[in-house]
């Protein structure tokens, strides 16, 4: 197995409690591949990209479970040499671009920041990398763009500029954590052909984490549905749509809306379904014995 | 063109501030009990004597027609005669205004290292016991008031550990070689480090009494802003870039968290220089604050009158400086 990025047997929980919010997750994206990773809200899909980029909040801790990161477990190393390692090779696509650049700096200096301090670029090369990747992502104008402020600039801008921000220091491994999910519909579809062509043309491996089935079809090769913090189904994305496993991803795909009659298909997931896979959690929770 | 016009729009609330002040102190100190003539005369000096004192100083007009008096004075720079001391009064609070600017300023700039270094480490280790010491530290530095402040200062390092000087600006036997009353200023630009020494000697204990409460203040407010920006996307866009915790704090929350403290810094400094007038009393350090209890004392109204005419200056410039700073770090103010 070729996997630039390997989640073996992670498991979170909330500080102070002992219910698991991650349990055992297993989860694999190889180089240059697209995994995605679907769930309902509090699944814990956002959860498993924090984890892998060192940034879970303080009430969660992991109490199993390693995280290799090209071959090196980033749970083993102190946190100074695991951030750096996580900033080398890896990049985060945020989900609310409206908060996350920072206002008071100027756009170029948010793109350049990681490639002159953590890799050790000029800032004459980091500016014309930003420059090269603000063109990419079809900024126009992108030299005066750099020199400006976030509130100067629109939502879906923002959004180009994050996405440039992450693949200007040629990662090998983007987390995507719902990129498209704040941003109004017309524009959701240009960001997500966006990323999809960066994706293809830089070849770097990718975890999206979304809500939405649709998304999932056009940008991914392989998915992970997630229920409750477990893993229901791996599978390659055209084997799952053509025949999922799991009762629980059957559903999903079921209450998908679909356009052709958006009304009709508007389903709740089974309640059947629901009980059933609680019930597998269940078991599966009384397997485990935390240390 | 906007810029000009809020300008002159400020300079215009300036003045409209200062005259209310002026009207404000003008007025009260006339009708409070206290005759300054009878505190310049012996005791059983006579009736005409007292007349012709107060026909001197044009105290036998009434209020009005005083105020327009010294209003046509001041417009034209005459700011009267101090009673007590019986020189014009501009030059006597302008010759004592510098010793009192250094000390704000020293005690300012002890105020926000200490207020600013305390709230870093305070984000750093948030969450842990040092954050909890420094919270108990801003506690007691706020609930104690600068004049105590400066009883312990005095009793610690004037009486058991006798480190500091406990009272004047600068040693009495010092040979002064200055033209201006910015002493230590002064003592920089000519390289006498000997004098500047000395001075700082002097003024530490003042200045870090002052500081103390507005250092506290500092450090809670500043942890408390950058606290909230610590789980922001973009602070944490900022971890996921491979940047330690001490940059991420530096140059991703501090540039956004420092702006409420500069406005409180703002509004507390004006509190500060209000303070320095018990804090030099207790040091017996010369400045402005000083001359004023003095000037108070002797009902010497025209001095008064100057003093805080040159106060209530101080705090609209003050006001004026936090304005244009703030309007200078928040980009979001610039085009506004």
């Amino acid at each position: 197995m070729n996997a630039f990025l390997a989640i073996r047997n992670l498991s979170a929980i909330l500080r102070g409690g002992s219910q698991r919010v991650l349990r055992s997750v297993d989860l694999a994206v190889e180089a240059g591949e697209v995994r995605g990773l679907v769930g309902e809200s509090g699944a814990g899909k956002s959860m498993i990209g924090k984890a892998v980029l060192g940034i879970l909040p303080s009430a969660v801790s992991i109490v199993e479970g390693e995280i290799l990161l090209d071959g090196r477990n980033l749970l083993a190393m102190p946190q100074k040499e695991r951030r750096r390692t996580i900033g080398t090779v890896a990049a985060l696509i945020p989900q609310d671009p409206l908060t996350a650049l920072n206002p008071s700096r100027r756009i170029g200096r948010q793109i350049t920041d990681r490639l002159v301090d953590i890799l050790g670029w000029t800032e004459a090369n980091a500016s014309a990398r930003a420059l090269e990747l603000l063109d990419e992502v079809q900024i126009q104008n992108p030299q005066r763009v750099m020199a400006s402020y976030p509130h100067e600039l629109s939502g879906g801008m923002r959004q180009r500029v994050l996405i440039a921000a992450a693949f200007a220091a040629n990662p090998k491994l983007i987390i995507a954590d719902e990129p498209t999910t704040a941003l109004d519909v017309t524009v959701q579809k240009q960001i997500l052909k966006l990323i999809r062509e960066m994706q293809a043309r830089h070849g770097t491996a990718m975890l999206f984490v979304t809500h939405d089935l649709g998304v999932v079809s056009k940008v991914c090769q392989k998915l992970s549905v997630l229920y409750s913090g477990k893993v229901v189904e791996d599978r390659a994305v055209s084997e799952f749509f053509a025949e999922p496993r799991h009762a629980y991803s059957k559903a999903l795909l079921a209450a998908t809306p679909k356009y052709t009659d958006p009304f009709a298909s508007l389903l709740p997931v089974d309640e059947a379904v629901i009980a059933s896979v609680d019930a597998e959690v269940k078991a599966a929770d009384r397997e485990w014995r935390h240390v | 063109m906007t810029l000009l016009r809020s300008l002159l729009l400020r300079l215009a609330t300036m003045a409209v501030t200062l005259f209310g002040a002026a009207v404000v102190v003008f007025f009260v100190i006339r009708v409070v009990p206290g005759n300054p003539i009878a505190m310049m005369l012996p005791p059983g000096a006579s009736e005409t004597d007292i007349a012709r004192l107060s026909a001197h100083y044009g105290l036998d007009r009434s209020i009005p027609e005083q105020f327009l008096i010294w209003l046509t004075g001041v417009i034209h720079g005459d700011f009267g005669t101090s009673i007590s001391l019986r020189q014009p009064v501009m030059p006597l609070v302008l010759g004592r205004l510098p010793a009192t600017l250094e000390l704000s300023i020293f005690a300012l700039v002890i105020a926000v290292i200490i207020g600013g270094a305390s709230a870093l480490a305070g984000t750093l280790w948030r969450g842990t016991k040092t954050e909890a010491a420094i919270d108990v530290a801003n506690g007691v530095g706020l609930s104690v008031p600068d004049f105590l402040w400066a009883l312990v200062l005095i009793l610690l390092f004037g009486v058991l550990m006798p480190i500091f000087h406990i009272s004047g600006r600068i040693s009495p036997s010092a040979e002064l070689p200055f033209v201006t009353q910015f002493y230590v200023f002064e003592s920089i630009v000519r390289l006498r480090f000997d004098l500047w020494w000395d001075l700082l000697k002097h003024m530490f204990m003042p200045a870090l009494a002052l500081a103390i409460p507005l250092a506290a203040i500092v450090s809670q407010l500043l942890k408390q802003s950058l606290k909230e920006t610590m789980h922001l996307d973009y602070v944490v866009l900022a971890r996921t870039k491979g940047y330690s915790e001490n940059h991420v704090i530096l140059s991703e929350s501090l540039p956004n968290a420092v702006l409420p403290t500069l406005t409180l810094i703002g509004v507390q400094f004006t509190f500060l220089v209000g303070g320095t007038v018990i804090i030099e009393r207790l040091f017996s350090y010369e400045g402005l604050g000083n001359m004023a209890i003095d000037a108070v004392i002797n009902r010497d109204l025209p001095l008064i009158q100057g003093i805080v005419l040159v106060f209530a200056l101080m705090f609209t410039l003050i006001n004026l400086l936090v304005d244009m700073t703030y309007a200078l770090l928040n980009p979001r103010l610039r085009h506004a």
